[in-house]
């Protein structure tokens, strides 16, 4: 324990993984290596960038439970917070890049469109979140504060689906092109379970009876 | 260099270098434009005289929307060094439609098409044309050449909403179906693609109903817009636009241009489609280019044309709506998506 409070040094990787993604977007673009179509190339990459450290921060306490590090817990945060960094990039790339701030063409997608809802009904419920993540919100809110934070599992699931959607293909016959939401909505559904109390009593029982 | 340009769509003596046709094009969008002009002069201008609009089709029919047509441009079979299309739209770059390709026989990420399929084999090529036809033929690509080569300036939308124009040279897909000449009892065309999967790794996907494949009515089949295309910007077709044969059916969406084909075949019951089959509520048999009937998940209003900023609205049956429009008179484009 002594060790992770003499140097951070999962702190500072977890930064610098954290700035990585959109360090390669500018250098991609400035070096003009975004696709044919670099609106739609940094439109996904925000995306999927930002689903990536939603699954790390659903993935934290599983790991706790697996491992038994507890100084990854503390880093929960951060990870949380580069998803909604992310998260909001990529919204914005969607509103500004992609249709301009053009709301008479926004508005109608929003309602009307599927994937388009999805992605901001998961965004609206990052929100909250994000605003709520403070050390004087945590203080303030007690049990309400662990209990809104309980919105980032429905959250995973939300953006699965929009994921899936705005690919072709259908995610519930698994036909078409829908592997990788496949694989990520496995990959969460995994973390999830992993979480149920029954469980990961009983993995932690099992891995002190291993490393003892 | 005979050897090599084999499945050239034009005899070789005729193709321009395309460094030379990159020269001549500056030259010739002036003399584009003044010509152009002229030729609009001298026909008068019939600009809303689509049938859409003349021929007593009721604007009424659902999904066919209320806007005007638009203006009826006649689109040249020889537009080799033009730079724009018939609206007056600039043609995108030999490297846009060479790194931008969907084509998920190789890889669903379209900037990896160009490399992986670098090496596809393209010669022999054998097209067996058969089904309900008088004269069924496998030819091999030196005798589909001896069709008239055209050179067309067309519009590409894709269903996902982003768009290219793209100078094709290819032939008529008439011209070969009355070589074959259709049986009575024909109604339908359809097309399927090479299955190899040990050069198109992406037809191992478990998740596709392979080899892909694709119909039109015959009468869509036969329409002078419908071509086999067989090269681009004066060059034999890149493999990663869909060599060495590839439909172009300008006025449905990209998905309807099967890439590769293998054979044709003239069927009386409409055929299978490879999105179809995927996913049927989102990807009909008719596929028209329509900014009025969206997919069911994203909107069809407007696109992208790659290399543009903002994005554009979507034309009618991709602003072939003079051209084609008659097809489908009377029919509910809502229903028959």
């Amino acid at each position: 324990m002594r060790k992770s409070r003499s140097f951070p040094w999962l702190k500072i990787a977890i930064h610098i993984v954290g700035w990585l993604p959109l360090a390669k977007l500018i250098f991609d673009f400035s070096t003009n290596n975004l696709t044919i179509n670099p609106i739609q190339e940094i439109e996904i990459r925000l995306g999927r960038t930002a689903l990536y450290f939603l699954v790390a921060t659903l993935a934290v306490t599983p790991a706790y439970t697996l491992t038994g590090w507890s100084a990854v817990l503390s880093r929960r945060r951060a990870l949380g917070l580069y998803a909604f960094f992310y998260a909001c990039l990529h919204i914005l790339t969607f509103l500004g890049l992609d249709y301009g701030f053009v709301f008479s063409q926004i508005i109608p997608l929003v309602v009307g469109k599927p994937y388009i809802f999805a992605g901001i009904l998961a965004f609206s419920m990052l929100l909250p979140l994000a605003a709520t993540s403070f050390d004087y919100f945590i203080k303030r809110m007690h049990r309400n504060w662990k209990r809104l934070h309980w919105l980032i599992y429905p959250a995973g699931l939300v953006v699965i689906i929009h994921y899936a959607w705005s690919l072709k293909g259908d995610l519930f016959t698994l036909r078409g092109n829908v592997l990788q939401p496949f694989i990520w909505g496995l990959v969460i559904l995994a973390l999830l379970i992993l979480r149920l109390p029954p469980l990961r009593r009983w993995i932690s029982t099992v891995r002190q009876k291993i490393t003892r | 260099m005979e050897h090599k340009l084999r499945h050239v769509a034009v005899p070789s003596s005729e193709i321009t270098p395309y460094s030379a046709y990159l020269t001549r094009r500056d030259f010739l969008k002036v003399a584009g434009i003044v010509s152009a002009t002229a030729f609009l002069a001298a026909c008068g201008v019939k600009s809303t005289s689509g049938p859409a609009s003349g021929n007593g089709v009721p604007t009424a029919v659902p999904g066919w929307g209320a806007e005007t047509p638009t203006p009826s441009v006649p689109i040249p079979d020889n537009a080799q060094g033009l730079t724009t299309d018939e609206l007056g739209n600039s043609l995108n770059t030999l490297d846009q439609i060479t790194h931008y390709n969907n084509y998920y026989e190789f890889s669903t990420a379209k900037d990896a098409v160009a490399s992986l399929s670098k090496d596809f084999k393209t010669t022999p090529w054998a097209l067996e044309v058969g089904g309900l036809v008088q004269n069924p033929k496998t030819y091999a690509i030196e005798d589909l050449l001896k069709f008239q080569q055209k050179e067309r300036i067309y519009r590409l939308r894709c269903v996902e909403a982003w768009s290219m124009v793209i100078p094709w040279t290819g032939f008529e897909l008439a011209d070969l179906l009355r070589e074959v000449q259709p049986m009575t009892s024909a109604k339908y065309v359809r097309f399927i693609t090479l299955m190899d999967k040990t050069q198109m790794p992406g037809e191992g996907g478990p998740l596709y109903p392979w080899p892909y494949n694709e119909g039109l009515r015959l009468d869509e089949a036969m329409h002078r817009l419908t071509i086999i295309a067989t090269g681009l910007y004066g060059q034999s077709l890149p493999n990663q636009d869909g060599a060495p044969l590839r439909l172009v059916v300008p006025w449905k969406y990209g998905f309807k241009s099967i890439k590769a084909i293998v054979k044709i075949e003239l069927t009386e019951t409409q055929p299978e489609t490879f999105w179809n089959n995927i996913s049927s509520t989102e990807y009909g048999f008719y596929s028209n280019v329509n900014p009025n009937v969206d997919h069911p998940r994203w909107s069809q209003a407007t696109e992208r044309r790659i290399g543009e900023l903002s994005r554009r609205q979507t034309l009618m049956f991709n602003g072939y709506n003079d051209e084609v429009a008659s097809l489908y008179t009377g029919m509910d484009l809502r229903t028959n998506y």
